[in-house]
């Protein structure tokens, strides 16, 4: 039988072992490493934790249908549904697949507008997770002239 | 210290349309210089966005955000005079703060 002391003496003990390996959320702003080395839209989901994804009508992207120049394509990315929790932009084809992720709040329009760089033609896909769990999408193919990844 | 932003806020109706120009390198890690050695990445992870000091958005990106990275969005309730904030931080732990009025 533990005393209340012990008990008290020993988590913090594990507290400060986590602490030490980096397992406690140190701010709210964990930069999700794993999400932004993946190499696929299935893999980024995962490593987001978000289910599978359905494409919407309610989610809209603007992107050009040809990028002259790979390392500069604008995109702009929406939804007019309530309860959005983030957003996302997917570059299928780019060495890392995700390329931002806007964490929405109800004091902004789930709508942004971003420049990124794109190896080669590819789908762009703007992803909404919503506080519901669904996880909507749409997708615009993006034909890419001068790739702006290499060089 | 990085250079600053250039951020412009506009007001229409009850909502305020923010356009943030960052200076920054945003290095993808995947090209080469001159010797063939990979260029280490470097770029922007976390960017938050403050109306009045409140925080209104967060967002973390990756190395394919392009160089001197252009980041629109449209911040609900803010008017003319407000304060609106942009702060970022890059892989390598630096950080910039800028902040604009409402117009």
């Amino acid at each position: 039988m533990q005393n209340r002391r012990q008990v008290l003496k020993q988590s913090a003990l594990v507290a400060g072992l986590l602490a030490s390996t980096g397992l406690f959320p140190q701010f709210a702003f964990a930069f999700n490493k794993n999400a932004f080395e993946a190499k696929s839209v299935q893999d980024a989901l995962k490593a987001l934790g978000v289910g599978a994804l359905t494409e919407s009508k309610d989610v809209s992207i603007t992107a050009p249908d040809i990028a002259e120049n790979g390392s500069v394509v604008p995109i702009a990315i929406a939804t007019t549904l309530p309860g959005v929790k983030s957003m996302l932009i997917m570059v299928e084809k780019n060495p890392a697949t995700l390329t931002a992720q806007f964490n929405v709040t109800e004091s902004v329009d789930s709508a942004f507008s971003a420049r990124v760089k794109m190896g080669q033609s590819s789908d762009v896909y703007a992803v909404a997770v919503l506080n519901d769990g669904k996880v909507l999408y749409a997708k615009k193919e993006v034909k890419v002239t001068l790739g702006g990844c290499g060089g | 210290m990085a250079d600053p932003m250039r951020i412009r806020a506009q007001a229409a109706g009850d909502k305020a349309t923010v356009r943030v120009l960052m200076a920054h390198e945003m290095e993808g890690g995947q090209r080469k210089d001159a010797s063939g050695n990979i260029v280490p990445a470097w770029y922007i992870q976390e960017v938050t966005a403050t109306h009045n000091g409140k925080t209104v958005l967060t967002a973390e990106w990756g190395p394919a955000v392009s160089k001197n990275p252009f980041l629109q969005f449209v911040v609900k309730g803010a008017k003319a005079g407000d304060k609106i904030g942009v702060n970022w931080k890059d892989n390598r732990g630096d950080t910039r703060s800028d902040e604009a009025t409402v117009s």
